[in-house]
């Protein structure tokens, strides 16, 4: 294989981790949802709560877009 | 390289060009050339510029702008209330010019202004620029802390609670949280700016080239792309707006920890 196949394929399955952070971000606002249907008095409260969890699963699936980006454009 | 090869190349848009014949300006040997990057951030600024001057009216009864102007800043104030407590007054100002700044520049990026030929550049597509409005939110942090606890702010380490047999390894692991705080604020914002305006570029390339195929199958394509682009660009809405709110938030949450520690 050479480098530059490498480096594709490298890139393809980088973009495995953004489908993953996906299910997190899911899974932040689906667990919430739940929350606040169940309480709806102490939903709105809660928002910040609920963007810190978002934005710290995000990150994560930004970072291997980032990765992404840096074997196809840069390495 | 593979985006050479590419007909479209998406990364074209986020090119930096020094514009109205500016490319020779320099000092000392740095060239500092007016570009788009920073008309449209000099456009930012004047378009929050005249939406705060125009609600500063003070009425009784708030006029329709007024009342826009009054949520926003309530709004921000709330976020530094809720979050640091009484003691975030004095940030209101930093906070709020932060926000509307970064949602301005995510909006007007997003402007279809290229149907009558001027391109928008969103400026906080671009690492650095994201990247300074991270380090001055630590700036920020590490004066306040230092200024009003002294050396007492490195207790910010050592959280209430931790068992002695652990005193060698959660020092370790918050001060590495700590540092890489201005990276992934600013890394957040920029990545998520320029991975949206990559998909609408590579979707808009599937609409070209489905369309110009001539075929059946590439007519369909090109149609499912272009359904789903307008939604991408609804989405991307949503996001200009979410990664603002996101980078007040983080913001006040590290103003918390200099002003309160934990």
């Amino acid at each position: 294989m050479d480098a530059q196949s490498a480096k594709m394929i490298g890139a393809g399955l980088a973009a495995i981790g953004a489908g993953l952070a996906s299910l997190g971000v899911g899974n932040v606002f689906a667990k919430f949802l739940e929350g606040a249907l169940r309480n709806p008095g102490a939903a709105d409260g809660q928002q910040g709560r609920l963007f810190i969890g978002f934005a710290a699963a995000e990150l994560l699936g930004l970072l291997s877009f980032v990765v992404a980006m840096i074997l196809v454009f840069v390495a | 390289m593979a985006a050479e090869q590419a007909k479209v190349d998406p990364m074209h848009q986020f090119t930096i060009e020094p514009l109205f014949g500016t490319d020779h300006w320099s000092i000392a040997g740095y060239s500092i050339p007016f570009t788009n990057s920073a008309l449209w951030m000099a456009i930012s600024t004047v378009v929050m510029l005249v939406f705060v001057l125009g609600g500063m009216k003070r009425q009784l009864v708030p006029g329709r702008w007024q009342m826009a102007v009054e949520s926003m800043t309530g709004f921000i104030d709330n976020l530094l209330a809720a979050n640091i407590g009484p003691a975030g007054k004095k940030y209101v100002p930093y906070v709020f010019s932060l926000f509307m700044f970064i949602l301005l520049a995510n909006m007007l990026g997003l402007l279809p202004l290229a149907l009558v030929g001027v391109h928008p550049f969103t400026f906080t597509s671009h690492f650095s620029a994201t990247a300074v409005l991270a380090v001055m939110t630590f700036s920020i942090v590490l004066i306040v802390g230092f200024w009003r606890h002294g050396f007492h702010f490195f207790s910010l380490f050592v959280p209430h609670g931790t068992p002695v047999w652990l005193l060698w390894l959660i020092p370790v692991i918050e001060l590495v949280s700590f540092l890489v705080r201005p990276f992934s604020l600013a890394l957040r914002l920029f990545v998520a700016m320029m991975a949206g305006h990559l998909l609408l570029e590579v979707l808009s390339s599937f609409v070209i080239s489905g369309f110009n195929s001539g075929s059946g199958v590439g007519g369909i394509v090109g149609v499912l792309s272009f359904v789903l682009m307008v939604s991408i660009c609804a989405l991307e809405i949503l996001v200009a707006g979410i990664q603002a709110y996101v980078f007040a938030l983080l913001t006040s949450l590290y103003i918390n920890d200099a002003e309160n520690l934990h």
